[in-house]
C-alpha cells in the first residue's frame, strides 16, 4: 500500500523537476532582498530559480574552480567593481539584448555587455541638522577643507563602496587631486573610521561628528525606525559632475547551462514591473528611468547622478586602494 | 617499526590528509607571486599589521589565561555561593559567535551606545570614557569570547588531577598558593596549553571580530589582497605565512613538554571541595558573576532586545528550518570530528615516535587558517575532482550533470573536520594523558586487545574528554560561516547563513534573532555536558 504511493510521489517529483525550467543564480546580494523577486518570477513564469548565497570573492573562486561544469547561469552581486572583476577574469559572457539596452542607461552597464546594473545606490553626504546648514556643503572634495577639521566621520576604506567612490574620483579628477582630497579627509576625521555606514550615521546623529559620507538606503532604514534623528541628506557635487552612484547588478556566467533563461530573467528584473520590487526592498533607486523610486526614497528629492561609467569602479579600484593605504585612510 | 604502529601511522596520515589537501592548495600559491601587490603591502600595511597582530596575540593570550585558569581553579576546588551555577554558566560565552559578541559590545559601549548616551544625558559628557574601538577594546572583547576554551579544559584538568597530588604537595609544606603554582599548574599544562592554543589560533584566523572593530590584524591584509586588490594568490601566500607560524608555535610547545607524564596520581578520588567562607566566598562569586555578565549576560540581553524589535520580519516558519539544519549538521559533525580526534589521539599513543605525532599536528592546522581562505582550499580540489570525473565518465552520468561530490553533505562534513580537528583533538589528546601505560598493560594481560581494549578501557576513562570535544565542536560548527556558505548543498541554509545574509547589507539588528537562536541551541549541550561532568 505504502510503496506504490511513494513511487508515484517520486515520479511526480521527478517529472516535475524535469518539466519546469531551472535557473541557478550565484548571489552575493542579501537573500532577503532577492527571494521575493525569485518568488514573483516563479509565479509569473513557472521558472524555478535556485539561489546560492555567498560573498562575492568566494563565489568567483567557485565559478573559476567549477569551470565548464558550473551549475550557475547568473552571477548577481553588488558593486560595479565586483562585476567588472568577474568579467575581467572571464567568468561572464557578453549578451546582446535590445530590451536591456532600452531599460538600463548606458553608464550603468558594461560597455561589452557582460553585466548590467539593476538598481542604483547613491553615496552622498549626510550632516547633523543641529550643527550644519546645507548651505555650508557642496562636494565630496570640499569635505577635505580644513574647516571640517575634527568634524568628519567616514567608514573604513576596506569597504568596497569607498573604494569605488575614490576610484571614480580618480577617473574624474586624476590621481594628484584625488590624493589631496583623501589626505584632507583623513586629516579632518573626528574619530577612528567606522566599520559600517549605520554606525557612522549614528555617530553623526549623536554629535560625535557633523558630516559624513554614506549610502542612502542606510539612512532610509535608520530614519524609518526613528524619524526624529537629526540627520539630513545632501546631494553632493550637484554643481559639478553629480552624486556618485554605484549599482547592484548581474551578468550571465560564461558556462551558463540556460543562457536564454538567464537573459530573460535579467530582462524581467530590469522591466517596469520588477524594478520597484528590486529597488524598494532595500530603498535603492531603480535603474530603469521609466520607473519611479519608492515614495520614501523619492522624498529625499531628485538629484543629478555622475554619468561616468560605473565600470571605472573596477578599472581604478586597485589604484584607489593603494592610494588610500598611502595616505593612511584605514 | 612493528606492523601495528605502521597501521596507526597510516591512519593518522589519512586523517591529516583532510587538512593537508586544502592547506597544500593554499601553500601552492607561493610559487606565483604578485610583486607589485606584495611590494605595496610590505611598504604600507604589513609592518603595522604585524605589530598589531603581535599585541593582539599577546593580549588575548594573557587575557584568556588570567581569566580562564583562576576561574577553573576556583570552580574545581572550592565551594562558594553559586558555584554549581557558575560551573556551567561560565561556559556560556562559547555559545555566542565572537563576531556577534563584538557587534553587541560595540552597540553597548561605543559613543552612540546606551552606556555613553546615559553618561552624556546625566553628566553632559562622555569623552573621558576610553573608546572601545581601540587595541585594548578588541583584546578585551576577544578575551571574553575565547576564555571558555581555557576555562573548560583547565577545569577538566583540575577535576581529574586527583586530590592526592595536592595532598602530597601540602605534606611537603606547600601553601595553597604554592600547591597551585608548583603542583596543579604543571600537571594541568597540556590542558591549559590546549585551550590557549585554540584561543590563539582562533584569534589569528579571526576576521569578523577585527573587521567590526576595524582593527588591522594580519587577516586584514589577507582580505585586502583578495577582495580589494583582487589577488587571491597574494592572499594565499599571506595565509601560508600564518600557517607556518602556527605550525612552528605548536611544534615548540609540544617539544618543550618533552616526555613528562601527566597521569593521575592514584585514583585519589575527589575530596570535598574546600569551602571559601565569608567574604572570600562572596568575592569569588562576585568575580565569576562579573565575568559572566560582561561576557554573556549583557551582550545577550542586548541581542534579545534587538531580536524583539526585529521579530516581525524574522519570526517565520523558515526560522525553524534554519534551527533544525544547524542542529543536525552540528551534531553529525561533532560526532565525526570527535571520532577522528579519538583515532588520532590513539594513533599517537600507539606510535608515539616517527611520523605519527607530526601527522597529528598537521591535522590540526586547519583551525588557524582564516575560514574563507580554507573554504576555497576545500572547494578547489573537490571541484577539480568533480571536473575530472565528469569529463572522464561523462557518458555514464545523466545529461547535464554538474556535480558529483561538491554540494553534498559529505563534503561539507569533511570540510568541517578539516577546520575543527584541532578543537576535538585538544580535548581528547589531553584526556589521553591521564591514562597510564600500566593501565593499558594490565588490560592487555587480561586478554583485551584491539577495539575491545579501546571499548573497555579507553572510552570509559576518556568520557569527560570526549564529551568536551563533542560540545566544543558542536558549538563551533553552529557558529561557522564561510565553510558552510561555500560547501552547503542547495537550500541547506543554517542560522549562520541567515546571519550572513542579513549582515551583508549591514542589517545587524535584524540578524539578532538568528543569533539568539544560535546561542539558545548552543546552550543545550553546554548545560547537558555540565550535568554530566558534575556526576563524574
Amino acid at each position: 500500500m505504502k510503496k506504490p504511493l511513494l513511487l508515484v510521489a517520486l515520479l511526480a517529483a521527478w517529472s516535475g523537476s524535469a518539466l519546469s525550467e531551472e535557473l541557478v543564480v550565484y548571489s552575493a546580494r542579501g537573500e532577503q532582498l532577492v527571494k521575493p523577486l525569485v518568488d514573483a518570477y516563479r509565479k509569473e513564469t513557472g521558472v524555478d530559480v535556485k539561489l546560492v548565497n555567498d560573498q562575492e570573492g568566494p563565489l568567483m573562486e567557485r565559478l573559476r574552480a567549477e569551470g565548464s561544469n558550473s551549475p550557475a547561469d547568473l552571477l548577481l552581486t553588488v558593486d560595479a567593481g565586483n562585476l567588472w572583476q568577474a568579467s575581467k577574469r572571464g567568468l561572464l559572457k557578453p549578451v546582446k539584448s535590445p530590451v536591456l539596452d532600452a531599460n538600463i542607461p548606458a553608464h550603468l552597464r558594461d560597455p561589452k555587455g557582460e553585466w548590467f546594473g539593476l538598481s542604483i545606490r547613491a553615496r552622498t553626504i549626510f550632516y547633523n541638522t543641529q550643527k550644519v546648514k546645507p548651505a555650508q556643503l557642496s562636494s565630496y572634495e570640499e569635505l577635505a577643507d580644513p574647516k571640517w577639521k575634527g568634524k568628519l566621520c567616514l567608514r573604513s576604506s576596506k569597504k568596497v563602496y569607498n573604494q569605488s567612490l575614490v576610484a571614480m574620483m580618480l577617473a574624474d579628477i586624476g590621481p594628484v587631486r584625488t590624493e589631496r582630497v583623501v589626505r584632507g579627509w583623513v586629516n579632518n576625521l573626528a574619530t577612528d573610521v567606522f566599520a559600517d555606514d549605520t554606525k557612522m550615521l549614528e555617530a553623526i546623529a549623536a554629535g560625535q561628528c557633523e558630516v559624513g559620507i554614506a549610502n542612502t538606503y542606510y539612512y532610509g532604514r535608520m530614519m524609518e525606525k526613528n524619524p526624529s534623528l537629526p540627520i539630513g541628506i545632501f546631494w553632493a557635487d550637484q554643481a559639478g559632475k553629480g552624486t556618485h552612484v554605484n549599482i547592484s547588478g548581474a551578468g550571465v556566467t560564461r558556462y551558463a547551462k540556460n543562457e536564454k533563461g538567464a537573459v530573460r530573467f535579467i530582462e524581467w528584473l530590469s522591466s517596469e514591473k520588477a524594478q520597484n520590487l528590486f529597488a524598494d526592498l532595500n530603498m535603492e533607486y531603480p535603474v530603469n528611468p521609466k520607473v519611479k523610486p519608492d515614495p520614501r526614497v523619492a522624498a529625499w528629492g531628485p538629484f543629478k547622478q555622475n554619468l561616468i561609467n560605473v565600470a571605472n569602479a573596477g578599472t581604478r579600484q586597485a589604484e584607489a586602494v593603494m592610494l588610500m593605504d598611502r595616505v593612511g585612510y584605514r | 617499526m612493528p606492523v601495528s604502529s605502521l597501521r596507526w601511522s597510516v591512519t593518522a596520515f589519512l586523517i591529516a590528509l583532510l587538512t593537508l589537501v586544502p592547506v597544500l592548495v593554499i601553500l601552492s600559491a607561493i610559487a606565483s607571486p604578485d610583486p607589485a601587490i606584495v611590494d605595496h603591502l610590505m611598504q604600507h600595511t604589513l609592518p603595522r599589521l604585524l605589530v598589531n597582530t603581535f599585541w593582539l596575540m599577546a593580549g588575548v593570550g594573557l587575557g584568556v589565561l588570567l581569566l580562564g585558569v583562576p576561574l577553573a581553579w576556583l570552580v574545581a576546588l572550592y565551594d562558594f555561593p553559586g558555584r554549581r551555577f557558575f560551573n556551567w554558566a561560565l561556559m556560556l560565552p562559547m555559545a555566542m559567535p565572537a563576531y556577534v559578541l563584538a557587534f553587541s559590545q560595540l552597540g553597548l559601549f561605543d559613543f552612540t551606545g546606551p552606556f555613553q548616551t546615559f553618561l552624556r544625558e546625566r553628566f553632559g559628557d562622555s569623552s573621558w570614557v576610553p573608546s572601545i574601538r581601540s587595541t585594548p577594546g578588541v583584546i578585551l572583547v576577544m578575551t571574553l569570547a575565547f576564555y571558555p576554551y581555557v576555562y573548560l579544559l583547565a577545569r577538566n584538568a583540575f577535576a581529574t588531577m586527583g586530590r592526592r597530588a595536592l595532598e602530597v604537595g601540602a605534606s611537603l609544606g606547600y601553601s595553597q598558593r604554592a600547591g597551585f603554582l608548583r603542583v596543579a599548574l604543571p600537571m594541568a599544562r597540556p590542558w591549559i596549553a590546549g585551550g590557549l592554543t585554540l584561543a590563539l589560533m582562533e584569534t589569528l584566523a579571526d576576521f569578523g571580530t577585527v573587521a567590526i572593530f576595524n582593527y588591522d590584524a594580519f587577516t586584514a591584509a589577507i582580505y585586502k589582497a583578495w577582495f580589494s586588490l583582487f589577488s587571491l594568490p597574494t592572499a594565499k601566500q599571506l595565509a601560508s605565512l600564518l600557517i607556518l607560524l602556527v605550525f612552528v608555535l605548536v611544534w615548540f610547545e609540544q617539544r618543550s613538554r618533552g616526555r613528562r607524564a601527566y597521569t593521575q596520581a592514584g585514583r585519589g578520588g575527589r575530596a570535598a571541595r574546600l569551602p571559601l567562607k565569608g567574604v572570600a566566598g562572596w568575592v569569588a562569586a562576585a568575580w565569576a558573576a562579573l565575568v559572566l555578565t560582561l561576557a554573556f549576560l549583557l551582550p545577550f540581553a542586548q541581542l534579545c532586545l534587538w531580536a524583539w524589535r526585529a521579530m516581525e520580519g524574522e519570526w517565520t516558519g523558515e526560522l525553524l528550518g534554519y534551527v533544525g539544519r544547524s542542529l543536525l549538521i552540528a551534531l553529525i559533525a561533532a560526532g565525526l570530528v570527535t571520532a577522528l580526534a579519538l583515532a588520532l589521539a590513539f594513533a599517537v599513543r600507539r606510535a608515539p615516535y616517527g611520523m605519527t605525532p607530526l601527522w597529528a599536528r598537521l591535522a590540526t592546522l586547519g583551525y588557524a587558517v582564516p575560514g574563507t581562505v580554507l573554504a576555497v582550499g576545500v572547494f578547489v580540489p573537490v571541484a577539480a575532482l568533480d571536473n575530472f570525473l565528469i569529463d572522464g565518465l561523462g557518458r555514464w552520468l545523466p545529461e547535464g550533470t554538474t556535480a558529483v561530490f561538491k554540494g553534498t553533505l559529505f563534503v561539507m562534513l569533511l570540510a568541517y573536520a578539516a577546520r575543527f580537528l584541532a578543537v576535538g583533538h585538544s580535548a581528547v589528546a589531553a584526556a589521553m594523558y591521564r591514562i597510564t601505560r600500566t593501565q593499558e598493560e594490565c588490560a592487555r594481560m587480561l586478554g583485551l586487545t584491539g577495539w575491545r581494549l579501546v571499548l573497555a578501557l579507553h572510552l570509559p576513562l576518556l568520557r569527560g574528554g570526549l564529551l568536551t570535544a563533542v560540545l566544543m565542536v558542536f558549538v563551533d560548527v553552529m557558529k561557522e560561516m564561510p565553510i558552510t556558505l561555500m560547501t552547503r548543498p542547495f537550500g541547506w541554509d543554517t542560522l549562520a547563513v541567515r546571519i550572513f545574509s542579513l549582515t551583508s547589507e549591514g542589517d545587524w539588528e535584524r540578524a539578532a534573532l538568528p543569533a539568539v537562536a544560535i546561542v539558545l541551541a548552543g546552550l543545550l549541550p553546554v548545560i547537558l555536558l555540565s550535568r554530566q561532568k558534575e556526576s563524574l
